[in-house]
């Protein structure tokens, strides 16, 4: 019973990991530019075509997981460049369906030019291991995902608390035009923004993708919609809320598949999409508030 | 005369050409292009339907794509024989096995219950704007979509249902398509159409006029889940065989880009766009087969219409945010 439940901590952990890099990843252009940035799952599909394109050469994969995390931060520059900043003083839905084309484009791009079927991706041999301590199955994947997420969250918390681009950043998110009174330059906190976006996605799609061992060109979708419901349940404007919003999802996912009877299990999506409506309807804040967050009149 | 003639133009400016394409289109006899016109009428119901809740209210929603399926699968479970149900829906509810209904008693009743399924989520739903109501349309759309691939019964799982009798033509598609532009029109122009817009305009405006924000906009969500039904119910029997992944992300897609090209803002921008994304995408749609059908690359050519419509949703966007037609209907010219 002890050894079961410890299974359960530590998939959920690993899962939970995961999914708040993904919502992270959204709620920290969102907290700038109240963008819900659809393109953003494209960023995990760029990820994983970088590991299949260059995965088939001879180096190691380190390396290629490097290449990939750095596809996907230049992508993620690229697009704020060329299609998010024309829009950027247009009205929040301009800025919303401009992502939402730009990832119809990324996703039929990767159609065109590569191919509509799954390819299976490289994928390191300690992923597919397991080791046991005390009776305890556990997967080398599963911990690597942990360590690297948490490794990652406490970097990024430095950076947003430490470094003076960091404090920017996150004074942007409070109230964008009072920052920019400050003498923060627009261009470059957005920009930031986008990299650290970029960022997460790549190593999103590194754990991911391992998972899954294949990339397809609609990889995309479940990271996004994992990460809209993580942030809708942590808070919209609160990047602590998106990690909560995150492992609490992450814990849900496992437990569902646990308690829920087979014939529901189908159903475990719709099941969770329907929280997050409960939750718009009955705390749309979501569980953590972000401090200015609150609309002035 | 001339005052009932300026006030008739808007409507007449886009029911006049669209007949006489169709006219045109029935002379010509050619069967694809017949079909392609077909299409379009049928695809112009829905971006109507979603013009006059999102182009009013100035609330994104995703989930309309979600009340066509319902309009097309409910409908069929009425115009379906019983001997077609029997073998394209093998775990039907013995209730509804032996029920058969003509055409346009189906397509009322598959509307209706997209219209039903839309006034009870729309309630609650009503409250949210701007981010919000982006994810929870989104996360209905999915919803709806999941319980399509697991709802055996009625929907035959992921695979596809097969066998319904094809009762839209180009006629029945281009009568529906202006009947709802009138709709469409008439609605704008109505105490609740106006008070709607007022606010779309100003949220906290509106309110303190007393306008109920959440009661106009939920009558416009329900009335264009209803639109969006028919659209399924004429997709259905016109297509004849569909799984649920016709009601998803491809279709959401075209539909969105037809409405943001056209302009979101008026009626004449729904038309406009569901016109101009229709050619752009045939002559895309053909180029990429001539290509294909000439084998000049290795593999075929997969995407190639969706890349470039996205662009050009994107240039719209930069450039034009409010659409082709601007938000404004067609005038009569001034002297």
């Amino acid at each position: 019973m002890f050894n079961e439940l410890l299974q359960f901590l530590i998939n959920a952990l690993s899962l939970g990991s995961l999914y708040a890099l993904m919502a992270l990843g959204l709620a920290i252009v969102y907290g700038i530019l109240r963008l819900v940035n659809f393109a953003y799952g494209e960023l995990v599909m760029v990820g994983g075509y970088t590991l299949l394109v260059v995965g088939a050469g001879p180096w190691p994969w380190l390396g290629v997981a490097v290449l990939g995390v750095g596809m996907a931060v230049l992508t993620s520059l690229l697009l704020e460049r060329v299609a998010f900043r024309p829009v950027r003083h247009a009205s929040p839905n301009t800025m919303l369906i401009t992502s939402f084309a730009v990832s119809a484009l990324l996703q039929n791009a990767a159609l065109l030019f590569v191919s509509p079927r799954p390819r299976a991706v490289r994928i390191p041999a300690i992923f597919n291991e397991n080791f046991t301590i005390g009776g305890l199955l556990i997967s080398q994947i599963n911990l690597l995902t942990l360590v690297v997420c948490l490794a990652l969250l406490g970097l990024l918390t430095l950076f947003l608390k430490r470094t003076l681009l960091g404090m920017a950043l996150r004074a942007a998110a409070d109230d964008f035009t009072m920052t920019r009174l400050l003498g923060v330059r627009a261009n470059g906190v957005i920009a930031t923004a986008f990299a650290i976006s970029g960022c997460l996605a790549g190593v999103v799609s590194l754990f991911w993708i391992g998972r899954i061992g294949s990339v397809t060109p609609t990889i995309g979708l479940t990271p996004i919609l994992i990460a809209f419901i993580a942030t809708v349940i942590g808070g919209m404007e609160s990047l602590t809320g998106a990690v909560v919003g995150g492992y609490l999802l992450g814990f849900l996912t496992v437990g569902l598949q646990l308690l829920l009877p087979q014939e529901l299990l189908d159903f475990r999506q719709a099941f969770i999409f329907g929280i997050v409506i409960l939750m718009l309807l009955f705390r749309p804040q979501g569980l953590i508030q972000a401090g200015a967050s609150r609309e002035k009149v | 005369m001339s005052v009932n003639l300026q006030r008739a133009f808007p409507v007449a400016a886009l029911i006049l050409p669209l007949l006489l394409l169709a006219g045109g289109a029935n002379l010509l006899g050619n069967q694809i292009f017949e079909r392609i016109v077909t299409v379009m009428f049928i695809n112009l119901t829905v971006v109507l339907g979603l013009q006059m809740f999102i182009g009013n209210s100035g609330v994104s929603s995703f989930v309309h794509i979600g009340f066509m399926g319902i309009g097309a699968y409910a409908s069929i479970l009425f115009s379906m024989s019983p001997q077609d149900k029997a073998l394209a829906l093998r775990s039907l509810y013995e209730v509804l096995k032996e029920v058969q209904l003509p055409f346009l008693p189906s397509l009322l009743i598959g509307a209706g219950v997209a219209a039903l399924v839309a006034a009870v989520i729309g309630f609650p739903l009503m409250r949210l704007s701007g981010a919000g109501a982006v994810i929870a349309t989104f996360a209905l759309l999915v919803i709806i979509h999941v319980i399509f691939i697991n709802w055996e019964e009625v929907t035959n799982g992921p695979r596809t249902i097969f066998g319904i009798t094809r009762y839209t033509n180009l006629w029945v598609s281009a009568a529906w398509g202006f009947v709802f532009i009138l709709l469409a029109y008439g609605f704008k122009e109505t105490g609740l159409g106006l008070r709607l817009r007022a606010s779309r305009e100003d949220e906290r405006a509106a309110a303190s006029l007393g306008i109920d924000i959440v009661w106009v906009r939920w009558v416009a969500f329900v009335l264009s889940a209803f639109v969006v039904g028919v659209g399924g119910a004429l997709y259905a029997h016109f297509i004849t065989s569909f799984s649920p992944l016709a009601f998803y992300l491809t279709q959401t897609f075209l539909v969105i880009a037809m409405l943001i090209i056209g302009g979101t803002g008026s009626v004449a921008g729904a038309v406009v766009g569901t016109v101009v994304v229709t050619a752009i995408f045939e002559g895309l749609r053909a180029a990429e087969n001539a290509i294909n059908l000439a084998q000049l690359f290795p593999e075929t050519l997969a995407g190639f219409t969706e890349v470039c419509l996205s662009i050009a949703m994107i240039l719209i966007l930069i450039y034009r945010p409010a659409g082709i037609m601007g938000g404004q209907e067609f005038r009569w010219p001034r002297k």
